[in-house]
């Protein structure tokens, strides 16, 4: 029994260790110099110039038009993250409000519509999506960013799931006393759901930070420019020269990952029960 | 799985299979009881008050999920002139280039390996921690947090990291693999450049695995597992014939999830790794409708390729939704 509890930890350390060594040797050798990485190869240790480094990586205006720095990338993400999440929360509770708690004639068939966009990712539409969006001329807005990403049934569901678990009871309650749709969906309703949209935003908040599909084909202004959307132009233009900034590249890489990781780490329990728990 | 990892809840422990695309496929195999299940005992009834709560998402669905779904499927039939005067139609010619073309079909059997690895060694490395994970006590909360925390890093940043760890000059994977004779050339060799797309896709898509995995453990009652240790004092054959049927929905509903992942998510990796080199590297179906329709600027056999992309979506849920079901176990 020992023995085994033993190699157990050994498998579990090995995986740890696969899972969290290439971003800490990312991170360490983010503080240490171009030159010096370029001599010595990647680094355990620390370099002493992380102030410089992402000093740099944070205000410097890089991009082949010079006019972007890592500081304007980081609120592009944020606001694709935060708009994203919070988007997508407001639509889906009401869609999912309006499925469930409502008779009227078209509701299956609207259902249906609404449902059938889960079996079609944005990835197999890209080109005929971004026509759409020069049709519409949306192409370098923020509008153009995240309202197309907001074109899936997720939410919907997740909260329909949700509702349908609230008890019948609540809404008689509710009627008796006299509230109308508005009232019971604002005072019951979403004080009901707060766990789940805190869980729901979390996972819709990584997922809007961490696009790069959509942006890269949205975005060719590089003021619009998201972190994780700038990452390839920026590299082009930095790992080409001579001595590649290898330290600039790996302290965007980790800013890039900083929030969405914390907000996971952070959230942990929440964040779970969001991706994995359905029938509560 | 729209950059796959937007997901919807998913089965705990063996009791439902809502994931995004079950829920999708309940709905359309006729199982479930569709939006009747949905009502409630007692409603709102009001003459436009639903329309309204609906209005906003549905105004967004028809304009960015309807119009180009159904302007994918119009230009896939049409030869966009190359100066832009109009287009012709032009029947199913489209399809039959995009299948004719000996590039594509070499293309799409590296997506169907890469998918195959990728998928395989993501489920079983999640599995294998998850299990681990469940059977440790001490240090559990913490083994946990440094397994899943790779989740939220986007798959083009894992790109990055993956591209540095496989330089030519500074990577440690490729010193590693010098020790053992491979001479390593991610970019210029097909299969280095696909060995290290794999590595990396797999390294990022382990965490997802591992937190289904690991739930879907935890929910099976302890009760079960004491029967189970009383029967049968092999503890690999005791996971064989009694934890493993009991995870099968879970890993069903993770089976799909990693295909799609695979297929459509990895974009960022291969993106970032190929570097805009795309000639004689490997790449994926996904990037191929990319590089012709932004690139190439085919805008018919683009839309042909996402169209056969839609069918492969559709075949492949409906396939593992009518043929794999059957034979899971759920209770």
């Amino acid at each position: 029994m020992y023995r085994t509890k033993f190699f157990d930890h050994v498998i579990l350390l090995i995986g740890v260790f696969i899972m969290v060594a290439p971003v800490v040797v990312a991170f360490m050798t983010s503080t240490h110099e171009a030159a010096d990485i370029h001599r010595n190869g990647l680094s355990l240790t620390w370099g002493g110039h992380f102030v410089e480094t992402y000093e740099t990586v944070l205000t410097r205006k890089g991009g082949f038009t010079g006019k972007i720095t890592g500081l304007n990338m980081m609120m592009n993400s944020m606001i694709l993250g935060l708009g994203f999440a919070l988007g997508k929360i407001i639509l889906s509770m009401l869609a999912a409000y309006a499925i469930v708690y409502f008779r009227f004639r078209l509701a299956t068939f609207f259902f249906w519509i609404i449902f059938t966009t889960l079996l079609l990712p944005l990835e197999v539409r890209i080109l005929p999506s971004y026509e759409v969006m020069n049709t519409l001329k949306l192409t370098n807005t923020y509008t153009g960013l995240i309202v197309p990403l907001l074109a899936s049934a997720t939410g919907t569901f997740y909260f329909r799931q949700f509702f349908k678990s609230v008890p019948d009871e609540l809404l008689e309650a509710a009627r008796i006393d006299g509230a109308g749709p508005f009232k019971f969906f604002i005072d019951v309703l979403v004080p009901l759901s707060r766990t789940m949209m805190a869980a729901i935003f979390i996972i819709m908040f990584v997922y809007g930070w961490n696009q790069y599909l959509w942006p890269t084909l949205m975005t060719t202004d590089e003021g619009f420019f998201t972190l994780v959307r700038g990452i390839k132009q920026i590299l082009l233009v930095w790992v080409g020269s001579n001595i590649p900034d290898y330290n600039e590249a790996f302290a965007l890489a980790i800013l890039a990952m900083l929030p969405p990781v914390l907000i996971v780490v952070i959230f942990q329990r929440g964040f779970i029960k969001g991706l994995t728990e359905s029938d509560k | 799985m729209t950059s796959g990892t937007e997901l919807l809840p998913a089965p705990r422990g063996g009791t439902g299979t809502d994931g995004r695309r079950f829920g999708a496929l309940r709905l359309f195999g006729g199982k479930a009881k569709g939006s009747e299940e949905a009502a409630k005992r007692v409603q709102f009834s009001s003459p436009y008050l639903p329309y309204l709560f609906l209005a906003p998402q549905l105004a967004i669905i028809f304009v960015f999920f309807y119009w180009p779904s159904i302007q994918a499927i119009q230009s896939s039939f049409y030869l966009e002139d190359p100066f832009g005067f109009g287009s012709t139609f032009v029947g199913m010619t489209n399809y039959t280039d995009v299948l004719k073309s000996g590039e594509y079909l070499g293309i799409a059997r590296f997506t169907a390996i890469f998918t195959t690895l990728v998928t395989f060694f993501a489920l079983s490395i999640g599995l294998l921690l998850a299990v681990k994970a469940d059977g440790v006590i001490r240090g559990n909360a913490t083994y946990k947090t440094l397994l899943i925390w790779v989740y939220a890093i986007a798959p083009p940043v894992a790109g990055l990291i993956g591209m540095m760890f496989f330089d030519q000059h500074i990577g440690p994977i490729v010193e590693l693999a010098r020790w053992f004779g491979w001479d390593i050339k991610v970019g210029l060799n097909y299969f280095d450049t696909a060995f290290s797309m794999i590595v990396v896709s797999v390294w990022k898509q382990i965490p997802y695995n591992f937190i289904f995995f690991l739930s879907g453990l935890q929910g099976i009652p302890v009760a079960v597992r004491e029967a189970a240790a009383m029967d049968c004092r092999s503890g690999f054959r005791r996971f064989w014939t009694v934890i493993l049927p009991l995870l099968a929905p879970t890993a069903f509903f993770l089976l799909i999830i990693n295909v799609t992942y695979a297929l459509f998510d990895t974009f960022g990796v291969i993106d970032v790794m190929v570097k805009d080199k795309a000639a004689n590297n490997p790449i994926t179906l996904v990037y191929k409708v990319y590089m012709d329709g932004f690139r190439g600027n085919d805008l018919g056999g683009s839309s042909a390729q996402s169209v056969i992309l839609m069918l492969i979506v559709f075949v492949l849920t409906i396939f593992q939704f009518r043929f794999i079901e059957r034979r899971v176990h759920y209770n």
